[in-house]
């Protein structure tokens, strides 16, 4: 079933119906989350190191125009072309453009949110471009025609058996296995014709430094490499956010990048691309989408401190259980929550309910987003803007006027409380969410006001 | 000292003996306790379903009622850090002191009243659920997320009760999945959180369910009662008002 087109609440029953699924998913997930505790604590600075990168972030976030002059200024003089995308469609023509000025028809790619963000692919293909994911986890879903469902791990709701069933069907494994050593040698024996016969890379961008007009790539396969050295053209996209001010500042956000994602002391390759190599072209598309949007939301504005650790979605409870695609955007979990908003209220309305509150996101977020905060905030102007049901708008009023009296709210639960001791039916039913699985609370014959006034006013 | 008790409307109106036991703690502890009888809600249930606009009664009411207190307390970590993060008024200068004298039962026993001793007996085993508003919000016990030196104010004084066992959990302060109106706009995700939180207090063999706020245990209770599991629940208060 498509959870895509679902509301996070329907979906997120849909992904329950199976829960032997459910326990591998949120237990594969919380493995990461313990790594991540571990790596962690053996940093005796973990917090100093915290604030440290959520002072640098503030800084960009305040001098966002500046340094992102500064770092056009620098990457120019090294030779890389650059060239700025308002929104995903000018993103996406100059891709286009850069690959079509080549003659090429294909390209291979590695990982890189905003190009999820912007519909890149779908976008590409429909223009008679080719395009091949060569992060491994991206390549997988990319086969099963499925957006990622994580932004570190674009695969993780997936087990061996799918993974091998998919290979069997596009790489013509032997049906039935599910040997990570031989599905991941077939792949890459797949990937390495890729890397071998394309003539234009795409990466991502982790960071990318004013100061030197350099950025690096961080990538777990070194997919990013072999695709770019490989390659006559590189092009690399970034949201506008990803800017630092220093190459030394890169000892802050490596460091707690790979620990916070996967609970490794550093990802296995950090590569700092500066200049083309001779006789290849590098572009640089630095990507607005919404972001100077955000940066104007007072309340909202850090989110863009974000370094797409996925932190926030190893430690969710809700997430865990819920899966990537209940949230039908590009970014899932709780960061994806407070940044598909600012994308498009409507269609993103539900995101911000998809919480506990719990605020375990806050606090293991390596830059210091108030996450949960910016939830409730998002909630507040999403109901304030008119994106709720008219029958929770008229609930919520009634509920307001019941409880802001107190005649009215002791008379409420007078008669609440005698109608479930005496009909509990009322409640006790199919159509009371609570009940489908827990049992009501009992209820007493007198509230504590009652027995308050009886027995200890005098 | 005069202190103003709040009760959470869902523990007046279904757990009153929640009520009762932390009126007899706070009396038992010296405090002058006083329970004003206009009280209704915080206004959490609105303002976390995105209509804190719609909280402004609640808000007023709540001013009225608890002005001139030393301090307030009450045994809920969310609706305290409902009131201390939320509480505005026509009359500001008094929701601010308000939102400064307010208290989770915990911590006024161990930061203000600095309880060393309770005459309380519970000899079972207890598995304590760290809800993530009294724990994250308040700052009640030190999180798993941070690596900063452990502390728990509930554990401090569980530690003052003869008898009691308390267990380690296999996750130590993961959220039961109640969240308020989630518990039924996210039902599938909310009752599997319960479910599972719940599992791992079975799997170590407690007794006894506690914890600070009454809305996570209420969760787990009708989680344990559809299982028929005999596991109870019981608010701290409970446990430290306690005897044989």
């Amino acid at each position: 079933m498509n959870q895509l087109n679902l509301d996070h609440a329907t979906a997120s029953a849909v992904f329950n119906k199976n829960e032997p699924r459910v326990d591998w998913h949120d237990e594969t997930l919380w493995f990461v989350r313990a790594k991540r505790d571990r790596a962690a604590a053996l940093i005796p600075e973990w917090e100093d190191l915290r604030e440290a990168a959520s002072q640098i972030k503030n800084h960009v976030l305040s001098n966002m125009h500046d340094l992102l002059v500064q770092f056009e200024e620098n990457a120019r003089k090294n030779g890389i072309h650059v060239h700025w995308a308002a929104n995903a469609d000018e993103h996406n023509d100059i891709v286009l453009g850069i690959i079509q000025k080549t003659g090429a028809n294909r390209m291979v790619k590695s990982k890189s949110m905003l190009t999820e963000e912007c519909h890149m692919n779908n976008f590409l293909t429909s223009h008679g471009i080719e395009v091949i994911d060569s992060d491994l986890g991206e390549r997988i879903v990319q086969m099963r025609k499925e957006p990622p469902s994580h932004i570190v791990l674009p695969a993780i709701h997936l087990t061996r058996a799918d993974v091998g069933e998919t290979f069997h069907e596009h790489l013509g494994t032997e049906k039935g296995a599910t040997d990570p050593q031989y599905l991941t040698e077939a792949a890459r024996q797949h990937l390495r014709d890729t890397f071998l016969t394309r003539k234009v890379a795409l990466t991502g961008v982790n960071f990318a430094i004013a100061e030197t007009g350099g950025f690096v790539v961080c990538t777990n396969e070194g997919n990013a490499d072999m695709g770019a050295h490989l390659a006559d053209v590189h092009i690399a996209a970034m949201g506008f956010e990803k800017i630092i001010p220093r190459a030394e500042h890169l000892g802050v956000f490596l460091r707690l990048l790979a620990r916070s994602a996967t609970g490794q002391p550093i990802t296995a390759f950090s590569s700092h691309f500066h200049k083309p190599r001779p006789g290849q072209e590098m572009h640089l598309i630095i990507v607005d989408n919404g972001r100077s949007r955000q940066l104007g939301r007072t309340e909202f504005r850090n989110s863009l401190k974000c370094i797409r650790c996925a932190a926030c979605m190893n430690t969710c409870p809700v997430y865990r259980r819920s899966g990537g695609h209940s949230y039908h955007s590009a970014v899932a979990g709780p960061i994806g929550s407070i940044l598909a908003p600012n994308l498009d209220m409507k269609l993103n309305a539900d995101l911000p309910f998809a919480s506990t509150l719990c605020g375990s996101c806050s606090n293991v977020c390596p830059v210091k987003i108030d996450i949960h905060d910016q939830l409730y905030k998002w909630r507040q102007v999403l109901m304030r803007e008119g994106y709720g049901t008219t029958g929770k708008g008229a609930a919520m009023k009634a509920m307001a006027t019941v409880l802001e009296s107190p005649r009215l709210y002791r008379m409420a639960g007078k008669i609440g409380r005698g109608v479930l001791r005496f009909s509990p039916a009322v409640a006790e039913n199919r159509f009371n969410p609570w009940f489908n699985q827990r049992e009501m609370p009992a209820p007493p014959s007198e509230s504590f006001r009652d027995w308050y006034v009886k027995n200890k006013k005098s | 000292m005069k202190v103003g008790l709040f009760i959470p409307c869902y523990i007046d109106q279904f757990y009153p003996h929640v009520a009762i036991a932390t009126l007899k703690l706070l009396e038992s502890v010296g405090c002058e306790v006083d329970y004003p009888l206009q009280q209704t809600c915080c206004g959490q249930p609105m303002a976390n379903s995105g209509f804190e606009n719609l909280a402004g009664g609640c808000n007023e009411n709540f001013v009225r009622n608890f002005s001139g207190y030393d301090y307030i307390v009450s045994p809920s970590g969310s609706c305290t850090l409902h009131i201390k993060d939320h509480l505005h008024a026509t009359n500001e200068s008094e929701a601010t002191t308000i939102r400064s004298r307010m208290y989770e039962l915990t911590e006024f026993l161990t930061d203000v009243v600095n309880v060393s001793s309770l005459n309380a007996t519970f000899p079972y085993r207890v598995g304590l659920h760290q809800s993530c508003h009294g724990q994250r919000g308040l700052g009640l016990a030190q999180m798993t997320e941070r690596m900063l030196p452990p502390f728990s104010k509930p554990v401090q004084l569980l530690n003052l009760v003869d008898g009691l066992e308390l267990v380690q959990l296999d996750r130590r302060d993961e959220c039961c999945g109640f969240g308020g109106t989630f518990c039924v706009t996210e039902e599938a995700v909310s009752a599997k959180m319960g479910k599972d939180r719940v599992a791992d207090h079975l799997r170590h063999g407690v007794n006894y369910i506690t914890g600070v706020d009454v809305s996570c245990l209420m969760h787990m209770e009708g989680i344990l009662k559809r299982s028929n599991s005999n596991v109870q629940i019981k608010h701290i208060a409970e446990i430290l008002t306690a005897t044989v």
